[in-house]
């Protein structure tokens, strides 16, 4: 049977871009759907009733729900071809550790830098620096989180990294200048196919934070 | 001798989901009872990022947060699985998991509040409650015995302690009592069957202790707030 992939998405999202770069690297042909958020398709409703979020991934009819999931999932059935969790327990637990860090802090604070003034602003940038560090520790000296090539942590990390234009703007602050081996890593990343040709372009991310400010009435 | 060493807490049900897992399987493991207000370096050492309880030490390598263990417990020691080795099934359960990891901390905000603000925080939980009574434990007539059907796996565990702790802190501290049987009985009769399960049963905490101990730090935190 052919294998049939829909992924319900949402361009400027990072936990969509995840997903689509995982894809990206397993080689695989997928119909990609773009979702209004304010007008929900009913096949989203239908694939993820409980959530009603995008990324989906839809394989064979079947829903895969949660980014992270989706991710270990695309690795699980597509394991020949660029392993994305390392083989060895130990190292999948601690690779999991940092994906689940990602998604605990990373996004709440950078939304802060950018929906927040004032003191709350400075505390959100603040935190979005020192989480940004701990990243860099765990990194070290490899040119990947993965090792020599892209795994789970850096296919979930890099999709932020098309949002450092609109966090660096709104917040007035510099990622680079606090967090140079993040910026190291990011430019690896983006000589990857599979990041090049799925990141969206920071301006545009940029322009879409610029419409969500004036909904929320913060311009 | 492989060795297996459990930082944790017999208070915490994130703890007792990675005693549960490990007793389920018959791993043999060494308990370092932690006192969450006087936290050992060693534990500090293991867990630098969250500085929390539980950790799994393996040959002297931790590895930390519940479910993140439990997953490396089901991968390392294989025998009476937790989790299925169909692919689309370990999705369900996992997005199960994630939902009970994200209930969690609603739950205790009951806990850590009172009058207005515990109101928002118990009709979040409630329906919570009513989306795993309605999609997580069958559909239509279709009754499971557990979340995975007939045997117990990690989504139990995961909501287990949850379930547990709101039967005993909420209800008897909090004096809020979120599972009415009427208004859930697919969960009842979940519980029910979780608690059953003889190394469930035998590793649940001391309930007046608790009570005890949780009476306590809610009358500090009203207090201080």
């Amino acid at each position: 049977m052919a294998e049939e992939l829909v992924l319900l998405d949402f361009w400027p999202s990072m936990f969509g871009i995840r997903v689509r770069i995982a894809l990206a690297e397993k080689g695989l042909k997928y119909e990609y759907r773009e979702e209004d958020l304010t007008n929900k398709s009913p096949l989203l409703l239908q694939m993820n009733p409980v959530h009603k979020k995008i990324p989906v991934l839809v394989h064979n009819g079947k829903p895969v729900c949660e980014s992270a999931i989706i991710v270990e999932y695309i690795d699980e059935v597509w394991h020949d071809k660029s392993p994305l969790l390392p083989s060895d327990p130990y190292q999948r637990s601690q690779a999991r550790f940092w994906v689940d860090f990602i998604d605990k802090k990373l996004y709440d604070t950078g939304r802060r830098t950018w929906s927040t003034t004032g003191e709350e602003q400075e505390k959100a940038k603040k935190e979005f620096i020192e989480i940004l560090k701990l990243l860099e520790e765990q990194l070290g000296d490899k040119p990947f989180f993965g090792g020599e090539s892209l795994g789970n942590v850096d296919v979930s990390l890099i999709g932020f990294s098309c949002w450092f234009y609109s966090y660096e703007t709104l917040g007035n602050f510099s990622i680079g200048a606090e967090c140079p081996k993040i910026i190291g890593w990011v430019e690896r990343c983006s000589n990857k196919e599979s990041v090049s040709k799925t990141l969206p372009d920071s301006k545009k991310v940029f322009g879409f934070v610029q419409e969500l400010r004036k909904k929320f009435g913060l311009e | 001798m492989e060795e297996v060493k459990l930082h944790g807490n017999c208070f915490s049900p994130f703890s007792c989901r990675v005693t549960w897992a490990l007793k389920l399987k018959g791993i043999p493991f060494e308990n370092i009872e932690e006192d969450l207000s006087n936290k050992s370096p060693l534990l500090l050492q293991y867990n630098p990022v969250n500085k929390q309880i539980p950790v799994l030490v393996h040959v002297g390598k931790p590895i930390c947060e519940s479910m993140i263990i439990l997953e490396y417990i089901e991968e390392t020691w294989p025998q009476n699985p937790l989790l299925p080795t169909d692919p689309f099934e370990r999705v369900v359960a996992r997005f199960w998991i994630k939902f009970a990891e994200e209930m969690g901390p609603t739950m205790w905000m009951m806990f850590r509040t009172s009058g207005e603000e515990q109101e928002k925080f118990k009709k979040e939980s409630l329906e919570m409650l009513k989306t795993i009574e309605e999609m997580a434990l069958g559909v239509g007539d279709h009754e499971k015995k557990f979340f995975g059907g007939d045997q117990i796996s990690l989504v139990d565990l995961a909501f287990g302690a949850h379930a547990h702790w709101l039967l005993e802190v909420i209800e008897k501290v909090v004096g809020v009592k979120l599972l009415e049987d009427h208004k859930f009985p697919r969960l009842h009769a979940w519980i029910q069957n979780f608690k059953q399960v003889p190394v469930i049963n035998q590793n649940l905490p001391d309930s007046d202790q608790m009570v005890l101990t949780f009476k306590r730090n809610r009358e500090r935190l009203l207090a201080s707030s």
